[in-house]
């Protein structure tokens, strides 16, 4: 352990939601885009999903909306190691979804795909059993455009960069492939609780 | 308008041909860069602590085994306490890409911050934190083609590795830096701009200099340039500013998937 001099760090009460290496936010929500927010009204927006299910297909903003509403209330995660504490997210569980297209047994993973352009892998068991979300409200309102909305995915159990913003579908897949920051050296996974930050961890 | 989401094929489904979303807007290409050096953290010793502002310092380490970096790319940062306790935060380098075995770091001192609290009142020179890096290829500047930086407070910081890089290998390639500051006691690397740079001051200003936000006005003339193969711009700021600067830039008729952010929080 390499200790530095003079540091003690602020005084902290152990948070056992807190993953290693992670600091409390508190009230604050950093923006980590790397592109320009895309002006996508709910008008716009769309969602598919596509690759290997049994029945592909297409929502708009009112088709998904009519899927039974569901909310997350718990933790999120970024990689640049701030983590958020009791947030509450509205939209729709990804299983409603997944009950319409009906992923093929031969689905082992997930691209997720922004209409920014912007993509991220994901294993497909990450996604089910209501562990993930289409999301577009949070706290009670519409989710801001430089968080993602009209919507975006949500999967709380990973780092944030998995959590793509301005969500426009999710491909099925037989094979993992790296996404715009995996392949740019992050991890394939990013479970925060391992401290999956980089590939390598 | 039609989604194109609707109509993505199926036909490479199940193939390894690697999936290329149907998007509507663009996200710009990665330059590539190994990673392979940021999966170890390296001991850096302070060397030097230099004064930029009343609320920012450089600092200056020695880093045995840092293979160089590529201008506009961060690194992870971390401090120990005695008990264990760590703290880890990005930081942007913004010293250039040939400065062996060193790195420079610009840190604003953050209202109860707790690493740049440790930086800006008990760092000395002598001690030793871990680092790992250099990280992200996205943010980054080879110096291949044009590049206009615009950035405000510590959002300067990547572009001036970037600056520093262009002058250091004399680059032909046109660069142009448009750097916002609340005044000129604010303004980071005050005494480093040339020609190339154009200061915006948001409330105070020098004798005869105007007050006022980065504007079309200023991006208008440079974008009006048109260097060979266009602009690649590089936005680097709070959220705020990065919003605003990048909106301009697309009004004012830079493509979208040319326009790089870096955003602070």
């Amino acid at each position: 352990m390499n200790v530095t001099r003079g540091f003690t760090g602020r005084p902290r009460v152990h948070h056992p939601g807190l993953p290693p290496g992670q600091y409390d936010a508190g009230d604050d929500w950093p923006v980590l885009s790397a592109e320009v927010t895309p002006d996508l009204t709910p008008a716009d927006w769309t969602f598919r999903i596509d690759g290997l299910v049994a029945e592909p297909r297409s929502w708009d903003w009112d088709e998904a909306h009519a899927l039974p509403a569901s909310v997350y209330e718990g933790d999120i995660h970024c990689v640049t190691s701030w983590s958020k504490f009791g947030v509450r997210f509205g939209g729709v569980s990804l299983d409603a979804f997944w009950d319409v297209v009906r992923p093929d047994a031969s689905a082992t993973h997930v691209v997720a795909y922004s209409h920014s352009g912007y993509t991220t892998n994901l294993p497909l068991a990450d996604l089910t059993g209501g562990r993930a979300w289409i999301a577009w409200e949070y706290d009670g309102r519409p989710l801001p455009a430089e968080h993602g909305g009209p919507a975006r995915l949500l999967v709380p159990h990973l780092y944030f960069w998995k959590s793509a913003k301005w969500i426009a579908g999710l491909r099925l897949l037989d094979h993992d492939e790296p996404g715009f920051w995996e392949q740019n050296g992050y991890h394939a996974r990013g479970n925060p609780w391992e401290e999956q930050r980089y590939s390598g961890d | 308008m039609a989604p194109q989401t609707a109509d993505a094929p199926q036909a490479a489904d199940a193939s390894h041909t690697p999936f290329t979303p149907p998007t509507r807007f663009a996200v710009p290409g990665r330059i590539a860069v190994s990673n392979r050096a940021a999966a170890r953290w390296r001991t850096a010793t302070l060397t030097e602590i230099r004064r930029e502002t009343p609320r920012v310092s450089t600092f200056r380490f020695a880093v045995p085994g840092w293979a160089g970096h590529l201008p506009g790319q961060h690194l992870m940062l971390r401090l120990t306490a005695g008990d264990g306790y760590t703290a880890q935060r990005h930081y942007s380098l913004a010293s250039p890409a040939d400065d062996a075995g060193h790195i420079e770091l610009t840190l604003d001192h953050v209202e109860g911050g707790e690493v740049s609290g440790w930086f800006h009142t008990e760092a000395r020179p002598g001690d030793e934190v871990e680092v790992r890096g250099p990280l992200s290829g996205f943010f980054a500047w080879p110096g291949d083609r044009p590049a206009l930086l615009i950035g405000a407070g510590s959002g300067v910081v990547p572009l001036m590795s970037m600056l520093r890089h262009h002058r250091l290998r004399a680059l032909d390639v046109p660069l142009r830096l448009l750097v916002s500051a609340r005044g000129p006691e604010e303004l980071i690397y005050a005494a480093e701009y040339g020609a190339e740079t154009t200061a915006v001051f948001t409330r105070r200003a020098p004798e005869g200099a105007p007050v006022g936000r980065l504007s079309a006005a200023h991006v208008a003339p440079v974008l009006a340039e048109r260097p060979p193969g266009g602009w690649e711009a590089y936005v680097c700021g709070s959220n705020a500013f990065a919003e605003h600067a990048s909106r301009l830039l697309v009004a004012a008729g830079q493509p979208v998937d040319r326009v790089r952010i870096e955003r602070f929080g």
